[in-house]
């Protein structure tokens, strides 16, 4: 058996970790990219979302390195992915590829099934006590990756020559994937902060004497938000336009809720979103949507400059979020801008969306400090 | 006309279908605006475009200041030597509310896109751009009134002299079409017709960019379209508030532009423009592009030299050729504005 899984951003690092600890032979998809989209989009309904599309795209990719066997993650309610994996399942035997395909989720709520499912993927050499062990070890990853991206959401507007500071991400991305003891995992952690202040003590600051960079606030569909190559590269285009981001969801948060139920909170839990959305948006509409709109509350309650929201076209639960929104926009005058992805996106739409939104953001500063620096030099003058 | 001994800023704003050029005197006057067809090669109109304003600049006359806008204006500031590149929202926005600062909404179609801005006491609040669809826009009038063969000029007022403005629908601008041909063959007037597609394009236009947008009063109706008085009326029968269109609506854009080098040159430390000279009209500029095979993204690089040395290179994900000829542009710039500035 040779088992592969679907991208989702750095989510990779941590599977992969999981299943090499329990000795299962395992293929990672080469990241996403414009060949993904295009295998992908050539075996999926035109109108699924953009997620379908680049699955499909990692396993023929996978195929190639001999996987037969697709882990993927389930789920109930009205976002379609529950039911990818059944689907892919019957796109890819249509289209040649046999895969096995175990969708880890409680099969009709029953958890001996999922434990079944597990048990099948981990064999027979393995104790409970082995996979609960590989299980941590693969959840201290994640949350280790969350801090290393946070650092770098910090970095980024900070240092000068961003292409240094998307060096050390890489390396360190490296680092976390091939590291496979708990010391080596902190180490890493730690030499990305250490790093980062390195060079801020070097005097790295940007030339443009920013000091104080925009916060914006990143919400959406968590594979968009957590994938780059889906948002187009989001995060890091902000960080290049000054902009300090933050995101509603990191992956350890949602591999806390989503895979472990709630028994572990994540790096950043998602549990309080529901509670922030309840004046907006009550009850449950299916994949992250309550979570969204929590999300937009909270970043304006700690206020954040903007909010930007992104999702998959045909979305459904974002876009009943994106219909809540405009009201919390209103409520705390937090500028939202909502941003749709699909396989005919375009960077260059999004840079100028991006550029005009950073500009609406930071034009009322500019124009507060330029009114400031005039009144000082009549100022000077009228002594 | 010949203008004289004086300090100019120039706004450069190429589109997919123009390119526009405003020549901003020091006192915020506009003295030149110059309106070309792209053409598809930006390259040359921008050349083209430099050549014009050459010959009706004293050589006396100086640029100081230059800003670019628009989808190619990158392209254009590598081209130019820009001061200042922004984005076609902020450049429209700056323009509109130097013309007067009470302007609360702007609407502006062009080309291939369209827009709304909404400003409260002078600074976006809110914008909105066409996603998908370019229905609705300049391109699709100027299509059908080759198709009717009605220059576009004459377009618009003809939709005023109609009595009975006909449904069409404005959804998709293919089936605009094909229920306009239908309208037409059951001998609808051609009037009523043209009325009936302004007021199904405004109401697309209003569905779509204008959603959930809150629209006051003073409007600014800017782009190449607001030329058009059938378009104009539409607008202003179904949002009950008179469009203003501003002077310059067809080159808001590069004016803005202008403004935004105007004021980029009032922040910057050292006085010197990064423009490199109005010769420029003369040089041969080439665009080279090749993939990039280094990741399986294949980016599709372009690059763009100037008789042989590389100005700049775009178009790749990872920044491993933009960022490599960065600092040698840097120099080439300095080197060029410091030699050929003056013209």
């Amino acid at each position: 058996m040779k088992v592969t899984f679907p991208h989702m951003g750095n989510a990779w690092i941590v599977i992969q970790t999981l299943f090499e600890s329990l000795n299962v032979e395992v293929v990672v998809p080469p990241v996403n990219s414009k060949q993904t989209l295009n295998l992908g989009t050539r075996l999926s309904p035109e109108s699924a979302c953009l997620p379908l599309k680049l699955n499909l795209g990692n396993y023929i990719e996978a195929a190639e390195e001999g996987a037969d066997t697709i882990v993927i993650t389930g789920g109930i309610g009205p976002c379609r992915f529950g039911y990818y994996g059944e689907m892919e399942r019957q796109i890819l035997w249509d289209a040649g590829y046999e895969y096995d395909v175990v969708t880890l989720e409680p099969p009709d709520g029953s958890l001996l099934g999922l434990a079944k499912r597990i048990r099948y993927l981990a064999g027979t050499n393995n104790s409970w006590t082995k996979i609960l062990k590989s299980l941590r070890f693969a959840y201290l990853k994640s949350v280790a990756l969350d801090r290393v991206e946070d650092a770098i959401h910090w970095a980024r507007p900070r240092l000068s020559q961003p292409i240094e500071t998307e060096k050390l991400y890489e390396e360190a991305k490296k680092r976390l994937a091939q590291t496979m003891t708990v010391k080596g995992v902190q180490d890493t952690v730690r030499w990305v902060q250490e790093s980062i202040h390195e060079r801020l003590k070097e005097g790295y600051l940007r030339s443009d004497g920013v000091n104080k960079p925009l916060r914006i606030g990143i919400i959406g569909e968590i594979y968009t938000i957590l994938d780059p190559y889906t948002s187009l590269g989001l995060e890091k285009e902000l960080g290049r336009l000054g902009v300090e981001v933050d995101r509603s969801i990191y992956l350890s948060g949602w591999v806390g809720n989503h895979v472990f139920q709630g028994l572990v909170p994540g790096y950043r839990s998602i549990q309080s979103y529901p509670s922030h959305a309840k004046p907006f948006l009550p009850h449950f509409v299916g994949g992250h949507g309550q979570e969204t709109v929590g999300a937009a509350v909270k970043f304006a309650r700690e206020g954040f400059d903007g909010i930007i929201q992104i999702f998959p076209l045909s979305c459904m639960p974002e876009i009943v979020a994106a219909s809540v929104l405009p009201k919390v926009q209103e409520t705390y005058k937090v500028p939202i801008m909502t941003l749709i992805v699909d396989e005919h996106s375009g960077q260059a739409g999004m840079q100028t969306r991006l550029e005009a939104f950073v500009d609406l953001l930071e034009r009322p500063r500019l124009q507060r400090a330029i009114g400031q620096t005039r009144g000082e030099v009549f100022g000077v003058g009228g002594r | 006309m010949v203008l004289g001994e004086d300090n100019y800023f120039l706004g450069v704003d190429v589109g997919s279908v123009s390119t526009n050029i405003v020549l901003l005197r020091s006192d915020n006057t506009v003295a030149e605006t110059l309106y070309l067809r792209t053409q598809g090669r930006p390259m040359q109109t921008i050349q083209e475009g430099i050549k014009l304003l050459r010959t009706k600049m004293k050589t006396s006359a100086e640029i100081i200041g230059v800003g670019t806008t628009g989808s190619a204006r990158q392209l254009a500031a590598t081209l130019l030597g820009a001061d200042v590149v922004k984005n076609e929202i902020t450049a429209h926005a700056v323009a509109a509310s130097r013309v007067d600062p009470r302007v609360q909404t702007i609407l502006e179609i062009g080309g291939q896109d369209s827009k709304i801005i909404i400003l409260r006491d002078g600074v976006v609040a809110d914008f909105a751009m066409n996603t998908v669809c370019a229905a609705g826009t300049g391109s699709f009038l100027d299509q059908q009134a080759a198709r009717l063969s009605i220059p576009i000029e004459e377009f618009g007022s003809l939709a005023l002299q109609a009595k009975h403005p006909v449904q069409i629908a404005g959804r998709c601008s293919v089936f605009a079409e094909s229920d306009m041909i239908h309208k037409q063959q059951l001998g609808h007037s051609l009037p009523d017709i043209i009325a009936g597609l302004c007021q199904a394009m405004v109401r697309n236009y209003l569905n779509n960019v204008g959603k959930n947008k809150d629209i006051r009063s003073p409007i600014f109706f800017q782009g190449g379209v607001a030329a058009n008085p059938g378009i104009r009326k539409a607008f202003e029968d179904e949002l009950g508030q008179p469009m203003i269109v501003p002077e310059h609506y067809g080159v808001m854009g590069a004016l803005g532009a202008a403004y935004l080098a105007q004021e980029k040159a009032g922040m910057r430390a050292e006085t010197r423009t990064k423009f490199r000279g109005l010769q420029l009209g003369e040089t041969q500029f080439q665009a080279k592009s090749f993939e990039c095979s280094g990741c399986a993204n294949r980016c599709e690089i372009v690059e763009i030299m100037q008789e042989g040395i590389s100005l700049a290179k775009w178009g790749d994900r990872c920044g491993k050729w933009s960022t490599a000829v960065e600092s040698g542009v840097g120099l080439n710039i300095t080197k060029g504005a410091s030699e050929k500035r003056r013209a």
